[in-house]
């Protein structure tokens, strides 16, 4: 008997280990900081001033004691770029004066800003050649509070005339709420949090025959090598952007910042290979912030639970300079109604400078902020009329659907069942008994409260990072030794591409896994794609992946039936040759291998998608809460999300578990905070209180697999859910444990001291109607 | 992030530490784990031009009983403390609270003397050396004298350490393995106490109400009286000027304070 | 001024400043670049790697401080071509993704199970609290850390997985 008769059972679903791991675990991977490449042999290093107030006037910049203390190579302002195109705003829809120069030039708007850039010999030098450069600042008056900002009272950029980069003014029906029985309306903040990769941001570059190599470490080197031709004013050929190993990015790490440009700059001016890596102070206020919304609702319905009318009015941070943050409300706006049925909508945003970091993408990028404050709204509501939040949800949510449904936010989902996921995370729960639990340490006065908190989402995944329909393009080439290569347009860093896309091309083609090598981040070897964000690679990349393997059994059928002379359709991939073989006639076939020795076997295509995709999920959050003391601990995470269909349960889960804890600690933990002058207060790991082993449980997964149609794959995005649904789960969970004693909302981070006082405070106000006022 | 630049030299015993610090005078810091000050230095904080490394002086670590107390040598790592058999058996209090200190990693570096001479209120051993009525010593030029804690510790990183001298050695006294406890309110584990309450044999002391270790006088004075622990805790904020951060404001931790002085009591009772 | 320091089992001797870090040397000096760097307050716990065999953070310890000790990066973990039972687990459970953590992370691990080798689930995560990973949630870094120290005491460690993981693991 021989293997191709044998039975076998697809790869695809199994839990693979990853490929990636055995570097990872010995040597460790190479980040930027690790370059050893020749080309930068004797680099000179980069420093940056950064502002220390966050507004004002550049008085004057006193270079003289920095360049001529020993070790300094050279030190650069504003004044120096006098070869690069004038900054223009990040993106076109942005009032042209509200731009980002490469460092700053007249107007400091935010603390950490980049002034000056020292080059020097040494790495230990940077620092001390840095406290020599003179900066005298005459100070302005900061905006920090965006509701504040609206007002314009002081203007960031006044030639601008606003302090508004975009937005969607609000358009309120005056009977939006007519048939109402019940309106409740609430302000609720999803506040600035860090992204916090654990490496911070870096750059090499060397300039040479006329052309630039730098190392970014990136999500996706083709928006790298655009950022940067962009601001150096070269064309894009002359720029290639080599993607080192990522530690980490969750949407931080796209394109290239005003430090990373520079990096290449310096290379080129002064003929030298040059690297630059940051400090943790200097990231935690140079490399973007997420979230920061100030969200205003107002729900309405009747008392059997029905809600009918819903209104979210946003304020969205961007910092001092609008970049994609900016935009990101147009999806908190587009996923408003969630995964529920309302009649009617009302939505609005306006996005405002203020003299802060600016904002950018942050895991969910949007979308956490539209499930956070309509999960918020729910819990109100139901508090409101007094009944369940699961029941409230119940009666709220879309039937299920197999084909594509519009949402009142305008969205197009493409399949769901949103009833189940929230029975079925009840179930796994044992939502009754949580309950019964709740109500007898209530019952009993117990100390330690019990919480319990729902969230039903339904996000956007793979909405394309260019204009059309999202695609991505992959190639698969066989060697004649038997191994393969794919090189793929996304751009992994962490996400386990290689053993993926790896497991695609062997299911197509038999060849193992160990002998496929997957490539990307290297814009010479990859000159297009699309980068890794917005949960989209799978979908897009991995599909390619597989589209191209299947393309590329085309090609092999075509010379194999002329090395064979047989009918192509005679043929059949036969696994354990990697190859093709005459269908029920054994050990005739020829492998891909040897289809490859006289010319190459490669097939480079692009996939693509009819459109977004629209993973959903429901998570149950149970908390304990400390009445005492305030302290909110999580005790349980039970999530369902639905991705459609999963390649590798490992790595599944493993993006799940990640988005869930990152999720959890904007619950519960995170903020970055401003004082009321515009300096911040949470610019170390020791201030900023990243979420550690110690504050979280191991999660409840429970998985069901609802496929979409558009893709082959049947997948949707999975590296984005744990923070959607994670975050209003344990924040409602938290506000749930002390509502008996009056408590309607606590703002994020819950902290001890908010829970604290919402007690007291609801006490208060218990009181006083009490006392019959 | 790096410090500023510095000389370095090795202390070989106590003996050489004090003559090293003489000489090198004002400018110059020990250094023993060096997780206190070293951290301070690469933030650009503090900016010695000499350090005295005491890690390895020979006859600075051990946890041994004398008499009716228990010695301590200021190098005494937190994971020794942790890990000692005597504390176990004679002054437990200070085992559990040298567990909280930071992490694994600081535990293994960071020393009893270093925290107690660097008198960060917000920390955890100061306030547990004051609890337990700790006698210190402190050796300069002119030889040993010795400090009740409750005299050692003056303000925000300021202690009657004068700039010759080291402390050396900690003494406790035996408590035997009941009455006390220690609770420290934290929203991460390896954080900074946002309040900390440690209790032995009646004495209670506070970590982070104020700009050092505080004890908490009137709750003291009322266990002495016979008040119950709920009635004794309540005063435990009582004369304290808790400062305000990003974790708390003033009335936030004062009502901690009363809330981990009762939860601490109760513990130290529940160990005759 | 020189220090002499043994890394991964080899000693060298090294001309060096004061104030430079040990993560430096190891990075810079001796060329062992696993050992990563993640903040500037002994928070995040990149760093970790084992001197005289103990966890402790090398962005927070001077080289100076290191003279005569012995050494321990994530690149002499393994005993030759045989892996440390935390590095198997690690790929075995997905205990890492972008891998930055990853070498201080397996230190750290390798070091608490030293000293309590079989620890509970909220042991192994008390014993991380030095630790970040942004990724990874840490679940599978606790489920991999626990099923190391079965592995080390020389129990079966599959069959015992709370993660409710019942398919059989794929080893490429």
């Amino acid at each position: 008997m021989t293997a191709v008769d044998m039975p076998r059972g697809s790869i695809l679903g199994t839990r693979v280990q990853r490929v990636e791991d055995p570097e990872f675990l010995t040597t460790g991977a190479v980040y930027t900081e690790d370059l050893t490449d020749e080309r930068l042999t004797g680099a000179v290093r980069l420093t940056y001033v950064r502002a220390p107030i966050p507004h004002a006037r550049i008085a004057s910049i006193d270079t003289s004691a920095a360049t001529a203390a020993p070790g300094c190579v050279a030190v650069f302002t504003a004044a120096d770029l006098t070869d690069v195109p004038e900054a223009g705003p990040a993106m076109p829809m942005f009032p042209a004066p509200m731009a980002q120069s490469l460092l700053a030039s007249g107007t400091v708007r935010y603390v950490g800003e980049p002034v000056a850039v020292v080059v020097h010999e040494e790495r230990y030098d940077g620092e001390d050649l840095a406290e020599l450069v003179e900066v005298d600042y005459d100070p302005l008056p900061a905006v920090v509070d965006p509701r504040k900002a609206v007002a314009g009272e002081t203007l960031l950029f006044p030639e601008a005339g606003t302090n508004v980069a975009m937005a969607q003014p609000p358009e309120h029906a005056d009977d939006f709420f007519a048939d109402c029985e019940v309106v409740v309306t609430h302000e609720i903040v999803n506040q600035r949090v860090a992204v916090a990769p654990l490496e911070v941001r870096a750059a090499a570059a060397v300039w040479s025959d006329d052309r630039l190599t730098t190392w970014i470490p990136n999500q996706g080197a083709q928006g790298s090598q655009a950022a940067v031709a962009g601001a150096l004013g070269l064309p894009k050929e002359q720029v290639r952007v080599i993607t080192p190993a990522v530690g980490g990015a969750f949407g931080a790490k796209f394109g290239a910042d005003p430090e990373h440009i520079l990096v290449g700059w310096v290379a080129r001016r002064l003929g030298r290979p040059a690297t630059w890596v940051e400090t943790r102070s200097e990231n935690m206020v140079g490399m973007t912030h997420g979230r920061g919304q100030v969200q205003t609702i107002a729900i309405g319905g009747d008392r059997d639970g029905n809600i009918k009318a819903y209104r979210l009015d946003v304020v969205q941070d961007t910092g001092a300079y609008p970049r994609i943050g900016a935009v990101l409300p147009t999806l908190t706006l587009l996923m408003a109604p969630g995964v529920y049925d309302f009649d009617r909508i009302e939505t609005s945003f306006a996005s405002v400078v203020t003299n802060t970091t600016p904002v950018g993408a942050y895991r969910g990028a949007g979308r956490p902020e539209a499930t956070a404050v309509v999960e918020r709204a729910i819990d109100l509501f139901a508090a409101e009329i007094g009944m369940d939040p699961a029941e409230v949800r119940h009666r709220n949510v879309l039937p299920a659907f197999t084909e594509p449904v519009q949402s009142k936010g305008g969205a197009l989902y493409d399949s769901g069942d949103y009833t189940m996921a929230l029975d079925t995370v009840l179930k796994a729960a044992d939502y009754d008994g949580l309950r019964r639990e709740q109500a007898a340490r209530r019952e009993r006065g117990d100390t330690k409260l019990l919480g319990i908190g729902l969230s039903t989402y339904v996000e956007i995944t793979g909405a394309g990072m260019e204009a059309g329909n999202p695609r991505e393009n992959a190639t698969v080439e066989i060697h004649p030794d038997g191994t393969a290569t794919i090189l793929t347009g996304t751009s992994p860093h962490g996400q386990g591409h290689s053993t993926v896309w790896a497991m695609l091309a062997s299911e197509e083609l038999g060849i193992p896994i160990e002998k496929i090598t997957v490539k990307w981040g290297d814009t010479d070897l990859v000159p297009e794609g699309g980068g890794t964000g917005g949960s989209r690679s799978l979908q897009q990349g991995g599909a390619a992946v597989k589209q191209a393997a299947v393309e590329l059994v085309e090609v092999a059928r075509g010379r194999a039936a002329d090395r064979l002379e047989v009918a192509p359709e005679d043929l059949v991939v036969d696994h354990a040759l990697a190859g093709l073989s005459v269908k029920g006639v054994p050990d005739t076939g020829i492998s891909f291998a040897q289809l490859a020795e006289d010319e190459p076997l490669r097939v480079r295509t692009v996939f693509s998608a009819p459109g977004a995709t629209y993973p959903f999920g429901a998570h149950v959050a149970v908390v304990e809460v400390d009445v005492e003391t305030g302290k909110a601990t999580l005790e349980r995470l039970i999530a369902l999300d639905d991705a459609g269909v999963i390649m590798n349960p490992l790595i599944a889960e493993g993006q799940r578990h990640g988005g869930l804890a990152q999720g959890a600690a904007q619950a519960l933990l995170e903020e970055v905070l401003y004082d009321e002058d515009g300096n911040p207060t949470t610019t170390t790991f020791a201030d900023y209180p990243i979420v550690t082993a110690t504050e979280l449980p191991s999660f409840e997964l429970v998985t069901t697999e609802t496929p979409t149609s558009y893709n082959s794959l049947g997948a949707k995005g999975i590296g984005e859910a744990g923070t959607i649904g994670a975050t209003p789960a344990v924040q409602n969970a938290v506000i749930d444990a002390v509502a008996h004693l009056g408590v309607r909302h606590i703002d994020m981070p819950t902290s001890p001291m908010r829970i604290w006082s919402a007690i007291n405070d609801a006490a208060g106000a218990a009181a006083g109607e009490g006392n019959g006022n | 992030m790096i410090p500023a630049a510095f000389d370095y030299v090795k202390a070989d015993t106590l003996d050489h530490a004090v003559q090293l610090l003489a000489e090198h005078g004002e400018d110059a810091k020990v250094i023993a784990g060096g997780h206190s000050l070293l951290p301070m230095m690469k933030l650009r904080l503090a900016f010695p031009t000499v350090l005295i490394d005491i890690r390895r002086a020979a006859d600075a670590s051990y946890v041994r009983v004398e008499g009716e107390e228990v010695a301590i040598g200021a190098l005494t790592r937190h994971a020794d403390l942790v890990a000692s058999d005597v504390l176990a058996a004679e002054a437990p209090l200070l085992a559990e609270v040298a567990a909280h200190v930071g992490d694994p990693q600081v535990r293994h570096r960071g020393t009893i003397g270093g925290s107690v001479a660097h008198s960060d209120p917000a920390a955890d051993l100061p306030s547990a050396v004051l609890a337990s009525d700790a006698t210190l010593v402190l050796q300069g030029p002119g030889g040993r004298r010795e400090v009740k804690a409750a005299d050692f510790f003056l303000g925000y990183f300021e202690t009657v350490l004068s700039p010759d001298e080291l402390l050396v050695e900690l003494r406790v006294p035996r408590t035997g393995t009941g009455g006390w406890g220690y609770e420290k309110f934290v929203r991460r584990a390896n954080d900074w106490a946002i309040v900390g309450v440690a209790t032995v044999a009646g004495r209670v002391a506070l970590a982070n109400m104020g700009n050092k270790p505080l004890r908490a006088a009137r709750t003291e004075e009322a266990l002495a009286s016979g008040a119950s622990i709920a009635d004794a805790a309540a005063l435990a904020a009582e004369d304290t000027s808790p400062v305000e951060d990003m974790h708390a404001n003033a009335d936030y931790r004062r009502h901690l304070a009363r809330v981990l002085t009762r939860r601490a009591l109760e513990a130290a009772a529940a160990r005759p | 001024m020189q220090v002499t320091i043994t890394v991964n089992g080899e000693t060298r001797t090294d001309e060096v400043e004061p104030r430079l870090l040990l993560v430096h040397y190891l990075r810079d000096v001796a060329g062992l670049k696993a050992t990563n760097i993640g903040c500037d307050t002994s928070s995040c716990g990149a760093c970790t790697v084992h001197v005289d065999g103990e966890s402790v953070k090398s962005c927070t310890v001077l080289a100076a401080q290191a003279d005569g000790t012995s050494v321990t990066t994530l690149e002499g973990l393994a005993q030759g071509e045989t892996l440390h039972p935390v590095q198997t687990a690690f790929r075995a459970e997905h205990g890492l993704q972008c891998g930055f953590c990853t070498p201080g992370m397996v230190m750290a691990a390798a070091s608490l199970l030293k000293e309590n080798p079989s620890p509970s689930e909220q042991e192994v995560r008390e014993g991380l609290e030095g630790n970040i990973c942004r990724c990874t949630g840490y679940h599978n870094i606790v489920r991999a850390v626990l099923a190391a120290a079965d592995t080390m005491a020389g129990k079966d460690a599959t069959g015992t997985d709370a993660s409710g993981s019942d398919a059989e693991a794929v080893t490429a």
